[in-house]
């Protein structure tokens, strides 16, 4: 059992163990980024070979990591080396042989090796003569503001001392020992902070809802980890990097609406996220931190994890709350809003991992700070998971107001091989495209709604010309028809016609009206489903509608796929003049509707042709044409 | 409580904080359409048919759930773009739903029908494309199961969790995929389904419906060498009118005795003329045990639908069960042997054919069958079978003449009508027993503390210097409740009378269907109750003990309650089964 001060203490004596070393520092800290982007990429075998190396050869003053995500999963496995008194240096995409090679030259000799580092920012290329750079220079970073990610990518997130060290618990500290809890709601309320899970809602109010009757009825606070959005990761990576933040502000929101139990609502999917939480949990029961009496204050507060089977719609708070019931996690209709009545009836506030990750700062730091930080209606900072077609993909957090052009072009590093970009999907299946003419429109919520998509949880997927947004507009919708509950008829029937119009459409076979019955059968939707997931369901369509209606025109009335996407309107031949028979295509075609003799020009038989484009792929003259 | 005050398409009106939205606006005589909004047991807001626009929401509110919460707030229930939304809903489900309306069971009563009429649903292919798989149930005795038809209201769910806490159906797979069906996709036949209809009484559409006997029952009346004979239970009279567009609460009795005649049955017979003997037999049971102070509390078994479930859910308790079989059951017994003799009839040659307000007789007609035997009972059919036959009949039903039931088997007292609704058994059991232990009358013959269809009720009496702690318990799920309390030893009685449905056979799970813009208005079942009460206070004759006919068939037949022979008939035994007979 731990004692404020002595919290406090720890986090004194142990601060500088885990930032950049001081010079007197006596060991070297290396860190592996071990998160899930990481070990898919291979740093389980990396730290293997790093911990053989420094083993054999005996580098005793040298400490092994594993940390979170450290942002750029696109160049996992990453190293880290923090030598005393010298500047961090990354590796990327780190492999047990340059693992072997770092050691010996990097951790024993002390010559960092330039070639494995990430150097100039604007040039990814790796070579022996660049000079070394720390990662935190290059372009990814620099406009970056980590508050959420703080501590991803810096502790090592299975080590509660490690937390303590960067200031955990001191949050909580501070509002059990020195703020009554409406304080603490007034302050959320100050800063200004919404809901990081999509919709944007003042998390003090939320709060403030729910804080009647303290200590006369049971209440409860559950975290939302149920992120599911495709390509979104944001809360993935804070519940392995830093879940230590995620309890502290469960305890704190716990504090100030008067409740004893929290539950925190994590998909099965993510195993690492719910074994870094229950190792997490253990250590701060340990410590006193979380249970009976926190800091002596007389202040209880427990949390249990519950782990869900993977319905996307879990992730709807009503729904949500009905799965830890036990029950089919189906939305329920609101109001009763979950402050009045959500978990087994009893008054519920529902945060996202994110908005939680914030909590703690914003008490030490103070509302005026957080306010300081973006935009005034959207204070604070976001995390986007940067996906699709850009150079830097991986886990971005930026200052609210930042603009888009600056997330996709500076901080992802453009759209790799010369494409020019077409559209930003924001928001998941909930969201919509934002295109280039709002290119430098700053983030925040009201922004991205105003023009048809939204904030959503943070998956920014980025689309170059070669992306159809008819395609895309179906992804997600498939998406959402395949996540549907089946509960109330406009999600379950209606988002499934619209498909099967889309479907249509990009068969080939779309006729006139059918843009207008998507369109009213949008709408529909929109206005009649229960929950929000069907609410929304339509928005990946009516936005592509909205800002690319040429390219649904294209396939409906020209037959054409624009970006040459949709299989059903393209078709590929080879150019006889600059076919030099080489026979490759031929070789390489899964269905052989290719034809023709060696160094004769080949012929593609366009009834067998699946238009699968391995022959354009693979054609080193550029014959191979797609129209 | 405090008042709100809102507009309803430009009405004032001041309801209670909370009302609902579809309460306040009925209040002022505006009818907003539900599907699956069931008062009490369903209030979900699936099916988004009571869709209304609510001035500053973005989105439509559900007006069978939404509440009115605060003051001016401004509804709208019908603007053309509400009309439109609901007519797409419809438009949607039509789009999953297999459309054979011309010769579907509940064409005429269909729900959905009847607000694609109302909606002006012009294009009901509107948006046709491929369904959802779904299987065609016939492995249950009594019913069959059309996901084709179904349209996710999920009423017949909450019925079989909420009301009975059977629970054999529930929500399958999800998104369009979505089912309503047994875990692990059994058959309804394999589960421990108790056969109390519920969920087809609350089906909007033809995707739930009772196996359908009438083409057999046409079929034995036609043929010259069958003696084919009829009993209809209490609670038909009080429902079946509704089906030929009567008020409920019409007792039909005489109309129902003149169709069945047309019909062409042999003899038109009574089950309450087994309620009778039921009640002598059973008051006989429970004085013996009181006396003994054994198998207390004694646990009624009219219900087959409770023996069911009794014998599933509550093995340990069967004991207590009464011995007695059913009146439905006792009549066939007794039709096949000392009716039978009587006229010099082979018993086999005789087709006992029952009209039940009730499927899970359907069941019980099969109950230990492999003991061999004739059964009781050869065809047991719903009120709304018998509709079906009066109609395809081609008989004017309203326009008949009042006649009366043959003698002697068609002779009974007002205790029997009773039967028909919960707390009935019960009444008139202690009215027999009272009798029998006094020698005397009762003198309060009615018991007004165990009438109407609350869920529970109990009461004490002292008959004969003896107090009796009685409870009465309809709807399984308060039955379960109730038993746990029993099994624990909390709750102290020595009878019980039980009835699976929710208010007793006249809301049983085979009356005539009550669409939900009514049912969620007017307890239907109450109405129906009143004509079985009004039809005791009428009768001339109100102990089980003086009906003649019963009287008669102990003194030229079965000498004694409780006789061996009357044992052999009248009475049955109770088995030891399991929730999931599968596993």
């Amino acid at each position: 059992m731990k004692t404020l001060e002595d919290i406090r203490n720890m986090e004194v004596a142990m601060a500088p163990t885990v930032g950049p070393r001081p010079a007197d520092a006596k060991t070297t800290r290396v860190l592996v980024g071990m998160a899930t982007c990481g070990l898919a990429s291979g740093a389980g075998t990396v730290m293997d070979a790093l911990r053989q190396a420094v083993k054999e050869l005996k580098l005793d003053n040298v400490e092994l990591v594993s940390t979170g995500c450290i942002g750029i999963c696109q160049y996992e496995p990453i190293v880290e080396v923090l030598e005393p008194g010298q500047p961090k240096v990354t590796y990327i995409h780190v492999n047990p042989r340059k693992a072997a090679e770092i050691a010996k030259s990097h951790l024993r000799d002390g010559q960092p090796l330039g070639k494995y580092t990430m150097t100039n920012p604007d040039d990814l290329t790796m070579d022996d003569s660049t000079p070394v750079t720390a990662l935190d220079d290059t372009g990814i970073f620099r406009k970056q503001l980590r508050i959420v990610l703080r501590n991803c990518g810096v502790i090592d997130p299975e080590r509660i001392d490690e937390a303590i060290a960067r200031g955990a618990y001191q949050a909580l500290g501070k509002a059990l020992t020195e703020l009554s809890p409406d304080q603490v709601i007034d302050i959320i309320l100050d800063s200004g902070l919404r809901g990081r899970g999509g919709a944007g809602f003042p998390t003090g109010k939320k709060w403030r809802f729910a804080c009647g009757d303290r200590g006369k009825v049971q209440k409860y606070v559950c975290c939302n980890a149920d992120e599911g959005d495709p390509g979104a990761f944001m809360d993935r990576s804070v519940l392995e990097g830093d879940p230590h933040a995620v309890l502290e502000a469960m305890a704190i929101a716990g504090y100030a609406i008067g409740a004893s139990q929290g539950f925190i609502y994590v998909r099965a999917e993510y195993p690492l996220a719910v074994a870094h939480l229950r190792t997490a949990l253990r250590q701060a029961y340990d410590y006193g931190l979380l249970g009976k009496n926190i800091f002596g204050s007389g202040f209880d507060f427990d949390i249990d994890l519950r782990l869900g089977a993977g319905a996307f719609v879990c992730g709807e708070e009503t729904a949500l709350m009905t799965s830890i019931e036990g029950k089919r996690g189906e939305p329920r209709p609101r109001p009763p809003f979950p402050a009045n009545q959500g978990l087994f009836g009893k008054p519920t506030i529902l945060n996202n991992v994110e908005t939680l990750a914030n909590v703690p700062q914003i008490i030490l730091r103070g509302a005026e700070w957080f306010r300081s930080i973006g935009t005034e209606k959207s204070p604070g900072t976001k995390v986007f998971a940067l996906g699709g077609k850009i150079r830097n993909t991986g886990l971005v957090e930026i200052p609210m107001g930042t603009t888009l052009r600056e997330v996709v072009e500076e901080i992802g590093g453009g759209i790799p091989n010369g494409g020019s970009f077409k559209a930003a999907q924001t928001g998941g299946p909930s969201g919509g495209c934002i295109s280039r003419e709002n290119f430098d429109i700053p983030i925040d919520y009201d922004n991205l709604t105003a023009i048809g998509s939204m904030m959503g949880s943070g998956g920014l997927i980025v689309m170059d010309q070669d992306s159809c947004m008819v395609d895309i507009a179906k992804f997600f919708l498939r998406f959402t028809v395949d996540e549907s509950c089946g509960k109330c008829t406009p999600c379950r029937v209606g988002t499934r016609r619209m498909l099967e119009l889309l479907e249509k459409i990009t068969d080939g076979k779309g006729a006139h009206g059918d843009l207008d019955e998507l369109e009213a059968l949008a709408s529909y939707i929109t206005k009649n489903a229960l929950c929000g997931l069907g609410q929304t369901a339509p928005n990946p369509v009516l936005s592509t509608i909205r800002y690319f209606r040429d390219e649904y025109a294209a396939h409906i009335v020209e037959k054409r796929c624009p970006a040459g996407v949709c299989k059903s309107m393209i078709s590929y031949s080879i150019d006889p003049k600059v076919c030099k028979g080489c026979t490759m295509c031929m070789r390489n075609c899964p269905v052989e509707a290719i034809s023709g003799g060696v160094k004769r020009p080949h012929r593609i038989d366009p009834a067998r042709c699946i238009k699968c484009g391995n022959c354009m792929s693979v054609c080193p003259f550029h014959a191979v044409r797609k129209g | 409580m405090e008042q709100i005050t809102l507009t309803i398409d430009g009405i004032q009106v001041t309801v209670p904080k909370g009302t609902t939205i579809l309460d306040a606006a009925r209040s002022v005589h505006i009818d907003i359409p539900t599907l699956c909004y069931m008062r009490k047991i369903n209030e979900i807001g699936a099916c988004r048919i009571c869709v209304v626009e609510v001035e500053g929401m973005d989105n439509y509110a559900a007006a069978c759930v939404y509440p009115c919460d605060r003051d001016g707030m401004v509804v709208h229930t019908s603007t053309p773009e509400i009309l439109e939304a609901r007519k797409k809903t419809l438009q949607l489900m039509l789009s999953n739903h297999r459309k054979d309306c011309w010769t579907c069971s509940r064409s005429g009563s269909c729900e959905l029908m009847r607000l694609c009429h109302r909606y002006d649903v012009d294009d009901t292919n509107r948006y046709e494309g491929p369904v959802t798989q779904t299987v065609l149930d016939t492995s249950s005795i009594h019913m069959i199961r059309d996901g084709s038809k179904c349209i996710l209201c999920r009423r017949c769910v909450a019925m079989c969790n909420q009301v009975q806490g059977v629970g054999v159906i529930g929500t399958n797979h999800r998104g369009f995929a979505t089912s309503i069906g047994c875990a692990f996709e059994m058959g309804l036949g394999q589960t421990s389904c108790v056969g109390c209809g519920q969920c087809i009484s609350v089906c909007p559409t033809g995707a739930l419906q009772e196996k359908d006997s009438t083409q057999e029952v046409f079929k034995a009346l036609g043929d010259p060498r069958k003696h084919v004979l009829v009993e209809v239970a209490p609670a038909v009279r009080a429902a079946l009118g509704e089906s030929f567009g009567l008020a409920p609460g019409t007792d039909v009795q005489g109309k129902l005795v003149a169709a069945l005649r047309r019909l062409g049955f042999e003899q038109v017979f009574d089950t309450q003329f087994a309620a009778d003997l039921t009640a002598v037999e059973e008051a006989h049971e429970l004085i013996g045990l009181l006396q003994s102070g054994v198998r207390l509390p004694l646990l009624t078994s009219c219900s087959s639908g409770w023996v069911q479930y009794c014998e599933r859910y509550f093995p340990d308790l069967t004991e207590h069960l009464s011995t007695c079989k059913s009146p439905q059951q006792m009549f066939g017994a007794v039709a096949k042997s000392y009716y039978a003799e009587k006229n010099g009839i082979d018993p086999a040659q005789i087709v006992m054919v029952s009209f039940m307000p009730c499927t899970a007789k359907k069941m019980e007609i099969h109950r230990l069958e492999e003991e061999g035997g004739l059964p009781d009972v050869d065809f047991a059919l719903t009120t709304r079978e018998l509709a079906r036959m009066i109609d395809r009949a081609g008989i004017r039903f309203t326009e008949l003449p009042d006649e009366d039931f043959d003698a002697p088997l068609g002779l009974s007292t007002g205790a029997a009508a009773l039967f028909g609704v919960t707390g009935g058994v019960m009444e008139a059991a202690l009215r027999t027993a009272e009798k029998i232990l006094t020698g005397a009358a009762p003198e309060r013959l009615e018991l007004t503390e165990l009438r109407g269809i609350a869920g529970v009720k109990e009461a004490s009496y002292t008959i004969a210097g003896q107090t009796l702690h009685v409870a009465v318990v309809s709807g399984l799920a308060n039955t379960r409740a109730l038993l746990e309390k029993v099994r624990s030893g909390e709750a102290d009685y020595q009878f019980i009378e039980v009835m699976a449905c929710p208010g007793g056979c006249v809301n049983g799970g085979g009356q005539p269907h009550v669409p939900f813009d009514v049912r969620n208005f007017v307890d239907v079942p109450a109405k129906r109750a009143q004509v079985l009460y009004s039809q005791d206070r009428k009768h001339a004759l109100r102990l089980p003990q003086d009906n003649p006919a019963v009287e008669a068939l102990y003194r030229e037949y079965l000498g004694e309650p409780g006789s061996p022979r009357a044992k052999a008939l009248l009475h049955t035994h109770y088995r030891k089964l399991r929730v999931n007979p599968e596993f």
